[in-house]
């Protein structure tokens, strides 16, 4: 595939003695949407102002292409950001917004008329060039934000929580935007966020991110199933995770009961995570399997119904999700397919508490 | 600094022997005995304290009260009361001051009644100061949720009550404001007490003008160094109050 | 909610009372003789005192330009600071507004004075003595030294609302830190800068403590003739009124010149 347009080489910052990032290592790919995933504190946002130029590594080189460009000031880079809050010019109107860096440029004003409204085109705003900022409704704004962000031709666009703001419908009427003018223009997309649903809908690559650290780098389909760790699976939508022991390749127990699965390469009687997706588990009459528990609530869910389940000897109760309504109270059987059992390195954090954000 | 060379001059030299404003003659502090012995400027710094009490005290209530019914009128009057408003603080003090004179002597002059003294000024340090009450309070009456009022009417407050009890604790912050700077404005003020105090209150920046016309005595001095010396504390007590109070508040906001 | 409004009316009888009729009073006065007849004479008067207004205008005009000088670099600085910092330098700005200004105005008569402090000093390394006061440049030092903060307040105040995202964004869009000045500080500032002028203009224009303080009389400026027409010796109210209407009237005029060119500025970015 095409070679590397960026290129973190052990990347380490770390502010008030707090490590933000510890030596991260990231190799983003030409023309593709990549996005930076995790909860507020993971250094996803500290990662993103280092490519922008915002902020200074403590140590670690950073590369646009081959170039290292760790001292090249942002104003010098080709790359631009769209901001958190947009940080629109409150004193210029949507087309001096837009044309501000071609000014900066001191391009001719027929070539900076044509780009303006090619931008305002692309992110359908045509018409709107008189307007005010102030006057503009935070999807419009948003969308000016792009536009002058792209009007620059940057090699790569960088996006630091940039739907944050805006309610529900607006976000996923943005997304297939953002991802329809990332296709169109086939330049790179740095993408930081906290929402997985925006992640998985719109990423070719997801970079899963927490203390510093990356988790997981895979596309969505990847991270969502086969998670590598705990984290990543809890983090990814959501999990039933429970302690287990690998008594042998493909061979592990949780709950009291045994199981087959498909991993393999773990030391005998070796202690795990297991990860099974609620989505993943079949009912079946308590006879026909060892894994049981009681139904203690059920909630329709509009597409599926959401049920726990209390398992005799665990902490917290298992989640389903069927499309079958089960009675609660009821004594019920689950079972796993082997393919639908993920087992992981025991993750020494605590997911709960590492999820926890704003 | 340029802005504190000129007062650190005058405290020094409020401890010179001599009379001289330039030449050092030895440590002392007859000017302070002197000015402590001035029935002149010790009445005119109470005329001072009482014009400046009454002024913050009218002037809240005035204003507040103002502020809370400009709210609720119709938009063309309120944008013509609020020019009006803004007549005093555009306005040169000059201006300010003498067109006052013209109505108190005028008045005094038709009627006999109301000559121009303490009640005049008193009257014209009021007008000066509702202003800027007004705007202090207004801000915190639009930050303020107005359904705070109708959740009181609601449980069974009736409206004057709800006021008192939930709209005043609310703006008190912006009430506190405009009453400290309709204070300090008063008593710092001197043009328009020149113009509206006639000839028999005289208020201390009077007195202080006319002992620099005469340009002779370091009891000036003296009472700078005091004046200043006592503002410096008050203000360091409280600013220091507020700078943690502030940096707390923003170290919340931005870990939270 | 609209019969609340009464609680403003002692608000709105004070104001017609003390800023209405006042004002009023002045045009009165300034359109008739003594006798209360209808008069253009006190207008017509005012060509005599064209000179000391052309003094006012002027040194009031120099005064504002030295403060938007010096106040707009340390109101830029000042936004620019650690918060810590800000608090601390607002404090020191603030610190000598609290000395009654008569008193800061008298400090400086007893530093520029002939004998005064520079001129001790200076006399004591041989050279001197220098005429500094009663002169218009100790006016207008007198004028930027008291409303120096009246002028670096508004201007800061703008400046630490600039978000520093748009200094970033700016930054993003490759303008280095001298256009990010020019295109993005330097006009969001200029509301700042407006009232920071007239908050200056305005008393400088207007004064006549500070040209009698500083100036001894000799450089009077149409502050100190229209104090002379209401408490001076040979009183006349009609001439002062007519001044001071027509002071109020070319304040008003300036102030709307300021505004104007601040919206003229603002749209004017469209079309360059």
């Amino acid at each position: 595939m095409s070679e590397n347009i960026i290129s973190l080489k052990n990347i380490s910052v770390s502010f008030d003695g707090e490590v933000i990032l510890d030596k991260l290592n990231l190799d983003i790919k030409d023309g593709t949407f990549v996005t930076l995933l995790g909860p507020s504190g993971c250094g996803k946002t500290t990662t993103l102002r280092i490519i922008g130029g915002f902020q200074e590594p403590d140590s670690g080189d950073v590369f646009f292409g081959s170039e290292r460009i760790n001292d090249l000031p942002p104003h010098k880079r080709k790359l631009n950001t769209v901001f958190q809050r947009y940080a629109l010019f409150p004193h210029l109107n949507v087309y001096e917004n837009i044309a501000f860096g071609m000014r900066i440029q001191k391009k001719k004003e027929s070539e900076i008329k044509a780009k303006v409204e090619e931008m305002l085109k692309l992110v359908s705003l045509e018409g709107f060039e008189k307007r005010r900022t102030s006057t503009l409704s935070g999807g419009q704004q948003q969308r000016v934000a792009i536009a002058r962000a792209l009007a620059n031709d940057p090699r790569v666009l960088l996006l630091d929580e940039p739907l944050g703001a805006l309610d529900l419908k607006l976000r996923q009427e943005m997304q297939v935007e953002l991802k329809r003018i990332q296709s169109r223009l086939g330049i790179t997309f740095i993408y930081v966020t906290h929402d997985q649903e925006e992640a998985l809908s719109m990423s070719d690559t997801i970079v899963v991110m927490n203390h510093g650290v990356i988790q997981q780098i895979g596309s969505p389909t990847d991270i969502y199933n086969e998670p590598e760790n705990g984290f990543v699976a809890d983090f990814i939508g959501e999990s039933n995770i429970v302690d287990g022991i690998m008594h042998a390749d493909c061979d592990v127990e949780f709950c009291g009961a045994r199981f087959e699965c498909v991993d393999t390469g773990f030391a005998k009687d070796e202690e795990v995570d297991v990860v099974v997706r609620p989505e993943d588990i079949v009912v079946v009459p308590k006879e026909e399997s060892a894994l049981r528990g009681t139904v203690t609530s059920v909630t329709f869910k509009g597409v599926h119904y959401e049920m726990y389940v209390d398992v005799p000897g665990e902490e917290e109760e298992w989640i389903i999700q069927s499309t079958v309504a089960q009675e609660e109270g009821k004594e019920i059987g689950m079972t796993v397919i082997p393919e639908n059992i993920h087992i992981m390195k025991k993750y020494t954090g605590d997911y709960a508490s590492d999820i926890e954000f704003e | 600094m340029f802005l504190y060379a000129p007062i650190v001059v005058l405290i020094v030299f409020s401890f010179n022997q001599s009379k001289s404003r330039s030449v050092w003659k030895g440590f002392s502090l007859r000017w302070y005995e002197n000015l402590f012995r001035d029935h002149n400027i010790l009445e005119a710094l109470w005329t001072s304290i009482e014009v400046a009490v009454i002024a913050a005290i009218v002037s809240t209530v005035i204003g507040t009260a103002a502020a809370v019914g400009l709210k609720k009128m119709n938009k063309g009057l309120r944008s013509v009361m609020l020019t009006l408003n803004n007549i005093p603080m555009v306005n040169p003090d000059i201006v300010t001051g003498i067109s006052m004179m013209l109505l108190f002597v005028a008045v005094f002059g038709a009627t006999g009644l109301f000559r121009p003294g303490f009640g005049t000024l008193v009257a014209a340090h009021i007008t000066f100061c509702i202003p800027y009450v007004i705007l202090s309070v207004m801000p915190k009456l639009n930050q303020m949720n107005p359904s705070i009022y109708e959740a009181a009417q609601d449980l069974g407050c009736p409206p004057l009550k709800a006021f008192f009890k939930v709209v005043i604790p609310e703006i008190m912050p912006g009430i506190i404001t405009g009453m400290m700077m309709a204070f300090t404005l008063s008593l710092d003020d001197f043009v328009i007490s020149y113009f509206t105090s006639g000839s028999t209150a005289q208020t201390l920046p009077m007195v202080i003008y006319s002992m620099t016309k005469r340009r002779i005595s370091p009891k000036i001095n003296a009472l700078s160094a005091l004046m200043f010396v006592i503002v410096l504390t008050l203000l360091v007590v409280i600013n220091i109050r507020q700078i943690r109070e502030a940096t707390r508040k923003r170290n919340e906001k931005f870990s939270g | 909610m609209k019969k609340d409004s009464w609680v403003a009316s002692p608000f709105m009888l004070w104001v017609v009372l003390f800023t209405v009729v006042p004002l009023a009073m002045v045009c009165w006065y300034a359109f008739t003789d003594s006798t209360g007849a209808f008069t253009l004479a006190n207008i017509e008067t005012i060509g005599t005192y064209w000179g000391y207004l052309k003094d006012s205008l002027i040194m009031g005009a120099v005064a504002t330009v030295l403060c938007l000088l010096l106040g707009y670099p340390v109101a830029y600085v000042m936004s620019r600071a650690s918060w810590g910092t800000q608090q601390t330098l607002m404090m020191l700005l603030m610190l000598p507004q609290w000395m009654n200004f008569l008193l800061r105005t008298y400090a400086w008569m007893t530093i520029l004075e002939n004998n005064g402090l520079i001129n001790t000093l200076l006399g004591k390394i041989g050279i001197g003595p220098f005429h500094m006061i009663n002169t218009k440049g100790a006016i207008v030092l007198g004028m930027v030294y008291n409303f120096l903060p009246y002028m670096i307040l508004p201007i800061y105040s703008v400046m630490e609302k600039i978000h520093k995202s748009l200094f970033e964004a700016a930054n993003d869009l490759g303008a280095n830190r001298v256009q990010t000045f020019r295109r993005v500080v330097l006009p969001l500032s200029l509301p700042g800068v407006i009232t920071g002028i007239t908050m200056v203009f305005v008393p400088s224009v207007s004064t006549f403590v500070i040209s009698q303080m500083l100036g001894g009389g000799r450089n009077p400026l149409i502050g100190d003739v229209i104090e002379r027409l209401f408490v001076g010796a040979a009183p006349n109210y009609n001439v002062g009124a007519a001044l001071s209407l027509v002071l109020m009237v070319l304040i008003l005029i300036s102030m709307a010149v300021m505004k104007k060119f601040d919206d003229g500025e603002e749209t004017g970015g469209l079309m360059m």
